[in-house]
């Protein structure tokens, strides 16, 4: 039993435009730190379909990489965050704009 | 034997020593290095010339070229580092480092208590350095470093108290006019080099004479372009005028430089080049014509200044104009003898001054002396030695030589002959002129100064005895060719060098030399006599006696607009002004205020002022909040996506 290539595509467009959503529309840190996971997801999901319909395993290798890197660059956002709330007792991305001149 | 590199860097080495250690370690220093240094110099050149100078009147007069190693390679050219004694360079040496010497020690006791006394000796030692490398260089390119050295150094002089603003602006004038005729130079120098690919004495020259017919056609120019130069550096007419300003300078500055050495450079080269000034009738024409009105237009102007050193100054014009009287109708023989002895008789003229200046304590108007005979008697005969000289009177130096340029001139044209001749009364005429008003009569200036009145310490009176003698006895060496072929002993000395003209180029009539009849000779030199013997009765009757000055100024009454033009120098000064110097000055502003201040300015700073105002406007962009970045970027994604959806493929 095979999934269409077409529903595995929606759902992952679904998932990003979540995603991104929640990326552009929260202020809390860590909620915008999940819907950008939630976006990374995405991209993975459309990756083991497109890998799927071409055939082998090459996609779902590839997906392992992305989650692996995915798993690291979540230890280190999260590292900023307690860092960041360690300074500024919040992590209200409105209240923190100090990537500026 | 002493080699000759070592002749110009002795007094460099003075300069040095002066320059940079001369303040710290005083006066006695000072004058121990500086004059020392010039006088090993002149012995060492002696010690050099003696054996040379025997050897020519023996029958060997072979350039001496001592070459020290390459300069510039570049292609065909090749410039080296070379040195040439030879006839005319050992002439040069002989007076420049004896002269040089004789002011060193004179300047000793003139500049005594002159505050930049270290300062006066280095720039004296820097002069004798470039005006050596001048003489001995063996190349035109070695030359004109002295050249140029020599300029430097004069304008350094003549701006000797900078801090006087008429000084200072003497020197730059000095210095403008100056550059005017090496730009001339310059331009002579690299037709040269094209032309023959050396700059080389002992190459340019044989190759221009063996081959006449294929150089003659450039030789016009090349020989225009040095005779500019010659006539910034010899302050011929039109580039004359920085000579009377630099008598701002002091004044064995002016007997150095401005009357015995660095004027003379331009007969020097003219004399050098002789070859190529023979090959163009165009420009030994030109040579003469200008030599013949600036001897006559400054000998007119001298006749009417009251300061003691513009006379001097003017007289020197006219004189060096007479060089090239001379060099201009092919007698360069006789144009290097009156070098060596004007060389004598000027620089005695302006140490006398110089004395005269000294017992008067600082005063130079000649209408506020009078009767100094008394008071300096060294000095006045000393100057009248050197006056009878310049005058032309049988046996003084000047004598021979000016005769010899007015016989040599009379050959070839009439009309240049009488342009000298008249020149030459006028000579006689002011110069006695400054005889009487400074030395006879009475004392016109005040009691103080006449209290101040005195003698010259004997460092100043011995340099002007032994000028006296020279200016005296000077001539004998160049005896008319009346008194048979080998009695001159200056053309046996240079003839080998810069052979008499046997056909070809001379100005006027006639390819071939008009011999001179021996009654013509006597005539002619009757004649010289003549009129200077008229001019000093002319100046005795208008200024000595009890009617002083009573026939000058009917005569400024009768001829009010003569006088004003004479004794205004004929405005050539306000002409100058006028015409070159205020529209360059305008043009100069012109270029300040609108070119560089509005047009160069403005274009950086508009391009400073775009870069700050879209800094400015980008700022707005940079806020901080980590939101806006991430929808700047999803915006970007979109419009990359759209353009990669979009584009055309």
């Amino acid at each position: 039993m095979s999934v269409p290539l077409t529903d595995v595509l929606v759902v992952s467009v679904a998932l990003f435009a979540l995603g991104l959503a929640g990326a552009l529309l929260r202020r809390n840190a860590i909620t915008i730190f999940l819907s950008i996971e939630l976006m990374l997801n995405a991209a993975n999901l459309a990756i083991v379909g497109f890998g799927a319909k071409v055939g082998g395993y090459q996609g779902q290798i590839v997906v392992f990489f992305a989650i692996v890197v995915a798993a690291a660059e979540a230890a280190v956002g999260l590292a900023i965050f307690v860092a960041v709330f360690r300074h500024h007792e919040t992590i209200d991305v409105n209240k923190i704009n100090l990537l500026k001149w | 034997m002493i080699p000759l590199w070592l002749l110009p860097l002795l007094p460099f080495a003075g300069f040095l020593l002066c320059g940079l250690l001369g303040r710290r370690l005083g006066k006695t220093f000072v004058t121990v290095c500086g004059v020392g240094s010039v006088a090993l110099t002149t012995v060492l050149a002696y010690a050099r010339l003696v054996p040379y100078a025997a050897g020519v009147f023996g029958g060997n007069a072979a350039p001496v070229v001592e070459r020290y190693g390459s300069w510039i390679r570049a292609g065909n050219v090749a410039v080296d580092f070379a040195m040439r004694l030879d006839p005319l360079s050992a002439l040069m040496l002989s007076f420049v480092t004896f002269v040089g010497l004789l002011i060193h020690v004179y300047s000793v006791g003139y500049m005594h208590a002159e505050e930049g006394y270290w300062r006066y000796f280095s720039y004296l030692n820097l002069f004798m350095f470039s005006m050596l490398t001048l003489v001995l260089g063996a190349n035109f390119l070695i030359l004109f470093v002295g050249w140029e050295g020599v300029g430097l150094c004069s304008y350094l002089l003549i701006a000797f108290d900078y801090q006087k603003e008429s000084s200072a602006r003497a020197g730059r004038k000095a210095f403008v006019a100056n550059r005017v005729g090496d730009f001339g130079f310059l331009i002579g120098l690299f037709l040269i080099l094209g032309l023959f690919g050396t700059l080389e004495f002992d190459r340019i020259f044989p190759a221009a004479a063996a081959a006449p017919g294929r150089f003659a056609p450039a030789m016009t120019a090349i020989a225009l372009c040095l005779f500019v130069g010659a006539c910034g550096k010899s302050a011929q007419l039109p580039l004359y005028v920085w000579l009377p300003d630099a008598m701002a300078g002091p004044t064995p500055v002016s007997a150095l430089i401005h009357a015995a050495t660095m004027v003379t450079a331009g007969v020097y080269v003219v004399a050098r080049a002789n070859v190529f000034f023979r090959l163009s009738p165009t420009a030994m024409a030109v040579v003469a014509i200008v030599g013949g009105a600036t001897a006559l237009f400054a000998a007119i102007i001298g006749t009417a200044q009251t300061d003691i050193k513009k006379v001097l100054a003017y007289s020197t014009i006219s004189q060096l104009g007479y060089m090239f009287l001379a060099c201009g109708v092919g007698a360069f023989v006789a144009g290097m003898f009156h070098v060596l002895t004007h060389a004598f008789f000027k620089a005695l003229l302006f140490l006398g001054s110089g004395s005269v200046i000294h017992g008067m304590g600082g005063e130079q108007d000649m209408r506020r002396m009078g009767g100094l005979r008394r008071a300096l008697p060294v000095t006045f005969w000393t100057f009248l030695a050197a006056t009878l000289a310049i005058a032309g009177i049988p046996i003084w130096a000047g004598f021979f030589s000016k005769d010899e340029i007015l016989g040599a001139v009379f050959a070839r044209n009439p009309i240049l002959w009488g342009i000298g001749f008249l020149a030459a009364g006028l000579t006689s005429f002011y110069m006695f002129r400054v005889v009487y008003l400074t030395f006879f009569g009475t004392f016109r200036g005040t009691e103080e100064e006449k209290r101040h009145l005195h003698e010259s310490p004997p460092s100043m009176t011995i340099p002007l005895v032994i000028l006296a003698v020279l200016s005296t006895a000077g001539g004998l060496v160049g005896l008319p060719a009346l008194l048979g072929p080998r009695a001159n002993l200056f053309h046996r000395f240079l003839d080998p060098i810069v052979p008499p003209i046997t056909g070809g180029a001379a100005l006027g009539r006639g390819a071939q030399v008009a011999e001179l009849s021996r009654g013509t000779e006597i005539a002619l030199i009757a004649a010289s006599v003549g009129i200077a013997l008229l001019g000093w009765i002319v100046a005795r009757v208008c200024y000595s006696g009890d009617r002083a000055g009573t026939i000058p100024e009917r005569f400024v009454r009768a001829f009010p607009g003569v006088h004003l033009l004479v004794s205004n120098k004929f405005y050539v000064d306000e002409l100058y002004e006028a015409v070159i110097y205020r529209p360059f000055r305008r043009l100069s502003r012109m270029f300040w205020k609108v070119v560089d201040t509005l047009v160069i300015d403005g274009l950086i700073n508009a391009g400073s002022f775009l870069v700050e105002l879209s800094g400015d406007l980008l700022r707005f962009f940079t806020t901080g909040n980590v939101r806006n970045y991430a929808l700047t970027f999803l915006l970007g994604i979109v419009a990359l996506l759209a353009y990669l959806g979009w584009a055309p493929r």
